[in-house]
């Protein structure tokens, strides 16, 4: 129940109402929680509101950080 | 591209996967507290590819799984009453309370409604002002601030026929009383990243300095939860115990201030009563004075016939981590998602379902 989804904010309008772009699909979302969020950013949507800015760099600095483990040996798994 | 593809990459997966085999060089007991990440596992079936002494047990974090008979009889009774609309969200329907559930309240012909958000609950007040709407709040930290941002515009826009049940329920205390069990012997916690988006890594720090429990904030991919486990076999094969964060993308360590404050203007602190757990004091969630004019409870008295558990259900077990959902003796009999005989097996991300739906029952 506490699933939020990673969404792009399209455009903001009135009382702190946006649309989102959830994977090609619009909603409209409320940016009460998340006031600093500009249009273009992702943000994390659970139940009609945008709960948090995702932090880009972040994401792509950790995914990095995984590729330099070694890769599995398939008879290892 | 969306954002989350790199987190599902078989690659880094593979190579998370060795990193755990190299480290985890001892038997472990981890509880993935959050019932998201319950359902992520037993999806990707991540057990199956942990090293075969590393247990995940899965804790209380399914909200509706957790909300007492007495709560969820106080629900229905709602959808009893002349000119109330209930509205939930929908993994509350089907959970039966002691007598009922909500969803044959609806079928008997009672307005009870599922919405999607708190907003869609203020809209159905707006749009039908001789009836009361009582909202059916359950829910961890990252639902509350929502209800709070729809009970401040409700007071700011004069809405007097909306109200609020407050089921909700905070985690970190939470954990504390599950440490303290000597049943479960958890040795770290994979620590829920959207409660924690709203929280922050504070109020989990007492687990780490209190009980030495390593804890890590971890995400809902599966590199996300193969990053978290590995950063806690490495907290445990150094002997550290600290909370940091694996979900670095989803929280600030600060957690949302802006939340934290809407939710702490509105709510303050009570007891909560946990299935299978008990009472544990300070977990709850009530309307603060200010805002105690949209609390249903003051607004529509209801008087619910005294609770009664069904006994062949172990669901509170479950929620502990004592007892695996397969040594229920009425899983995947009596009990099915079909006809759920208990709330575990209800909710999506409920332990039963996760298990029912995913997994051989264990019995490989
Ligand atoms: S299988 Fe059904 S009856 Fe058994 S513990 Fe789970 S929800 Fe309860």
């Amino acid at each position: 129940m506490c699933l939020a989804i990673p969404a792009r904010v399209t455009t903001i309008g009135p009382h702190n109402m946006a649309e989102v772009d959830i994977m090609g699909v619009t909603r409209n979302v409320s940016l009460d929680l998340v006031p600093e969020a500009e249009s273009g950013d992702y943000v994390l949507v659970h139940a009609g509101f945008a709960i948090q800015v995702v932090d880009e760099e972040y994401a792509n600095e950790t995914l990095e950080l995984f590729k330099q483990l070694d890769i599995v040996e398939p008879e290892d798994v | 591209m969306d954002l989350s593809t790199g987190f599902r990459d078989p690659d880094l997966a593979a190579r998370l996967i060795k990193a755990i085999h190299d480290t985890a060089t001892r038997p472990m007991t981890l509880m993935e507290v959050c019932g998201t990440h319950t359902m992520a596992i037993a999806k990707y079936g991540l057990r199956g590819v942990l090293p075969e002494d590393v247990r995940l047990l899965s804790g209380p974090g399914c909200p509706v799984c957790v909300t007492s008979n007495t709560d969820i009889d106080i629900a229905i009774e709602f959808a009893r009453q002349p000119n109330v609309t209930v509205a939930t969200f929908g993994d509350m329907m089907k959970v039966p309370g002691s007598r009922s559930s909500l969803s044959r309240e609806k079928a008997d012909g009672r307005d009870v409604r599922i919405v999607y958000s708190p907003l869609d609950a203020l809209a159905l007040a707006e749009g039908q002002p001789d009836r009361q709407v009582v909202f059916i709040g359950v829910g961890f930290e990252t639902t509350v601030p929502l209800i709070a941002a729809a009970i401040k515009r409700a007071a700011e826009t004069g809405l007097g026929n909306f109200s609020v049940f407050s089921a909700h329920k905070t985690v970190p205390i939470a954990l504390g009383a599950l440490v303290n069990d000597p049943e479960v012997a958890i040795e770290a916690f994979i620590l829920p990243g959207h409660v924690s988006t709203i929280i922050g890594l504070e109020p989990y720090r007492f687990l780490a300095e209190e009980y030495s429990v390593p804890s890590v904030i971890t995400g809902f991919e599966p590199v996300d939860v193969l990053q978290g486990v590995w950063m806690l076999a490495k907290q445990l094969a150094e002997g550290r115990a600290d909370i940091e964060i694996a979900y670095t993308r989803g929280v600030d360590p600060q957690g949302n201030t802006t939340a934290l404050k809407l939710m702490n203007e509105v709510f303050e602190p009570a007891d909560a009563e946990w299935r299978g757990i008990g009472i544990i004091p300070g977990t709850g969630l009530v309307l603060r004075e200010h805002y105690a004019e949209f609390d249903a409870l003051q607004r529509v008295p209801v008087s619910p016939e005294p609770p009664k558990e069904n006994p062949g259900c172990q669901c509170g077990e479950v929620l502990r981590g004592a007892t695996l959902p397969y040594e229920c003796r009425l899983f995947a009999n009596a009990c099915t998602p079909e006809h759920p005989i208990g709330p575990c097996m209800v909710s999506s991300e409920g332990s039963c379902a996760a298990y029912y739906r995913y997994t051989d029952y264990g019995k490989s």
